[in-house]
């Protein structure tokens, strides 16, 4: 899976999730600043990210995904 | 003794008749029924096939990412209470955030919620719950939905009373205003609990009606054929006001909130008692509470859920505690019983009876109790000069609530 693919279907689970436009979901984007991605629908997205990419992002990993290009990363990593 | 008058100066509601107040109260003053067929697959097991479903959907009107994080009760007393704040014009106000208060209650929560993650529990583990799980199941998630949104800061409170929250909730409110701790309190009731296992616990009672081939016909207080309440769902919001605070903004004043009164049975915890003592004590207190004389009460929206035991009790209690002379209306035979959010929506009733000078009907009556021995609007709306009314709710548990709303 390409990092473009990843971002992708994050930009997926965002919309579903928090109802965030897929277009403003890009590498450089922090979940909480920029787009507005609160702690409680951060689980979410995780969970969601868990399933689509059938990868496990354990909790003391969520903290270190600042921004979508970490979360990006870390799945491209584990995948 | 110089006391501080509180009035009514919102309201908000979405119910089975309608999405809002006027829709809601043109349905019931025209008689129509608001039960149905349930025709959701889970149904077709259950003893009881019918309910009164909301007319208009919350996800209408609520986007679909703030509806993930509300339990179906939240956001219908969201849509209830920001109705009732913007029919009251308080929005503009420069009403201080510290001066309101929030009394919204539900008589069983967010159950839908917790079964609904429970099947997921079950099925794909536990890390497949929702983190939205617990503000969405919790009692008090309805009341501090209302008070986020409304920026309320003078405390956010849910009594829970089961069928009698709503008039509960209401006379919370009051007792708060009186007390000096809030100029305004949105104050109500709210159930959505239209799933098979509630079904199925009231239907185990015995407590429903299984009309299912008849629904429109199956909520019918006092009439000889009724065999249980049938299910509603939706909520009730009313904006209560210190009466000085309301005249100082020249603000739409609909009535005046009088009196409350609240007992409970010390009983049983279903049985109401035999004789309505507790019902009878609430009555009384009501009155004496608003300071009206019992002949002024000429209308009272009866809790009449289409009990076989119920009504009748609420009859004997009516007559012992009014005499003979009140015009009784159960609106829960167009509604069904919407539980915890009854008590707020049967206010509203009440109060528009007083505004309009009309109360509402009771329909399917067709074949009378031969013990109901006062009066009631059978089947057609009744004009009628109201300058002061009763609305009656209890609740599992022998909870009793009465109120009294005067013309303003």
């Amino acid at each position: 899976m390409t990092r473009e693919e990843i971002t992708t279907g994050l930009a997926e689970i965002l919309e579903e999730v928090a109802g965030v436009n897929p277009e403003d979901v890009a590498e450089g984007k922090s979940f909480t600043d920029d787009l507005d991605v609160d702690s409680l629908s951060m689980v979410e997205v995780v969970v969601a990210a868990e399933e689509k990419f059938g990868v496990k992002i354990p909790d003391n990993e969520v903290q270190n995904l600042k921004t979508v290009g970490d979360a990006v990363s870390y799945i491209e990593a584990q995948s | 003794m110089s006391r501080i008058d509180v009035v009514v100066t919102g309201l908000g509601a979405t119910t089975p008749l309608g999405g809002d107040v006027a829709s809601t109260w043109d349905a019931m003053l025209a008689g129509r029924s608001g039960v149905g067929p349930l025709t959701q697959e889970w149904a077709e097991q259950l003893p009881v096939r019918i309910a009164a479903q909301l007319a208009v959907d919350p996800s209408e009107l609520i986007d679909r990412v703030k509806l993930r994080r509300l339990d179906r009760s939240e956001a219908i007393a969201l849509i209830a209470a920001q109705q009732a704040w913007a029919d009251s014009g308080l929005a503009d106000s420069g009403l201080d955030p510290e001066r309101l208060a929030v009394s919204v209650g539900s008589g069983i929560g967010g159950a839908t919620t917790l079964l609904a993650q429970d099947d997921i529990l079950e099925k794909s583990g536990p890390r497949r719950v929702s983190p939205h799980t617990v503000p969405m199941l919790m009692p008090n998630g309805p009341a501090a939905w209302v008070g986020l949104e409304l920026g309320a800061k003078a405390g956010v409170h849910s009594v829970a009373s089961a069928c009698a929250t709503g008039a509960e909730a209401i006379s919370l409110g009051l007792d708060l205003i009186r007390a000096g701790r809030a100029d305004v309190v949105v104050a109500g009731g709210t159930e959505a609990v239209i799933h098979p296992l509630p079904i199925a616990g009231f239907a185990s009672m015995r407590a429903m009606s299984t009309r299912n081939d008849d629904p429109e016909r199956a909520s019918r207080p006092w009439d000889k054929g009724r065999d249980g309440f049938v299910l509603g769902e939706g909520a009730g919001v009313l904006v209560l006001e210190r009466a000085d605070h309301a005249a100082a903004r020249g603000a739409r004043v609909y009535a005046r909130l009088a009196g409350a009164g609240v007992t409970s049975d010390a009983y049983d915890i279903v049985q109401p008692h035999a004789e309505g003592e507790g019902a009878i004590r609430a009555i009384r207190k009501a009155i004496v509470d608003a300071d009206v004389a019992t002949s002024d009460i000429v209308h009272v929206n009866a809790h009449a859920t289409s009990t076989p035991v119920g009504d009748m009790l609420e009859i004997g209690a009516l007559r012992a505690a009014l005499g003979d002379h009140p015009v009784l209306s159960a609106t829960k035979s167009m509604t069904g019983h919407l539980l915890g959010a009854a008590g707020a929506l049967e206010s509203i009733a009440t109060i528009l009876a007083i505004r309009d000078g009309v109360v509402p009907p009771t329909i399917n009556l067709d074949d009378p109790d031969e013990n109901l021995d006062l009066d009631v609007a059978a089947h057609k709306a009744r004009h009628l000069e109201v300058p002061a009314a009763l609305n009656n709710a209890f609740g599992f548990g022998g909870h009793n609530v009465a109120l009294v709303f005067t013309r303003a």
